[in-house]
């Protein structure tokens, strides 16, 4: 599991790989919050086109990084979610909060 | 009719083990020609029912994981025990977005596994531990030649 951080101007996207579950979350947490403390963006937007598993530890990761960003004033988009993920992302009713982009791709 | 096969194993509570139970299952699963979706499900609902016991049952120890599966005809069981704390209140635990664990636990471990198997059963005792059983149906598709 890894994440690849890219920012142009305003925008930080963080690049998500491999598989998302509670023992990865914590680095992936700290790897993002960093990023988003040095470059300080107005969007962040989070791919998960690379992510081939996801549980609900995921769910916690974008939750924890809204409440962190909506405290800057920053906005979280999230794209690339497979069918299977949105599964996840619908059942959590996390789109109240958060923007899903691309969210029909197939898998 | 197919026959019964089955598999238990104990392992560390140890988040590092996640992956490997999920797959484990999964794989043992496979045998009944599951889709991707079915296989998906199956690897999620395991992910937080050991998840569970890792982060509830063992929150400041090192315990152990007992995982007992079983497939009958089309149907994968799997039952997920530990020795741990237990829960006092089934009913609030199972609740979408309750959580004991902080903020950047989501609270839908047991929503995710009711969502994603076909039954799941909780019994626990406090101060005894925790037993997560799950069935999942596996649709016999036409053409499937699998042997089982």
């Amino acid at each position: 599991m890894s994440v690849e951080i890219k920012v142009k101007d305003e925008v930080l996207t963080g690049y998500l790989s491999g598989e998302i579950d509670h023992h990865s979350a914590s680095g992936l947490r700290t790897a993002i919050d960093r990023a988003v403390e040095v470059n300080m963006p107005s969007l962040v937007i989070l791919d998960f086109e690379r992510v081939s598993f996801m549980d609900s530890s995921g769910i916690g990761l974008i939750m924890g990084r809204y409440k962190n960003l909506s405290k800057r004033g920053a906005t979280l988009n999230i794209t690339g979610t497979s069918p299977y993920l949105y599964k996840m992302m619908r059942l959590s009713g996390i789109e109240r909060i958060v923007k899903i982009e691309n969210k029909e791709k197939k898998q | 009719m197919n026959a019964k096969n089955s598999f238990s194993m104990k392992i560390d509570s140890r988040s590092k083990n996640e992956s490997f139970l999920r797959t484990v299952v999964a794989t043992f699963a496979s045998v009944l020609d599951p889709t991707v979706e079915e296989i998906s499900d199956i690897k999620t609902a395991v992910s937080e029912a050991v998840t569970n016991c890792i982060v509830h049952a063992y929150p400041d120890t090192i315990g152990k994981i007992y995982i007992n599966c079983e497939i009958t005809d089309n149907t994968l069981t799997v039952k997920i025990r530990d020795k741990g704390v237990g829960i006092e209140n089934i009913a609030k635990a199972m609740e979408p977005l309750y959580t004991t664990a902080g903020e950047e636990r989501a609270g839908l471990g047991f929503a995710v596994m009711q969502n994603f198997m076909d039954y799941v059963r909780v019994r626990s005792v406090v101060g005894r531990g925790t037993t997560v059983t799950m069935k999942k149906n596996i649709q016999v598709r036409y053409g499937s030649q699998k042997q089982r």
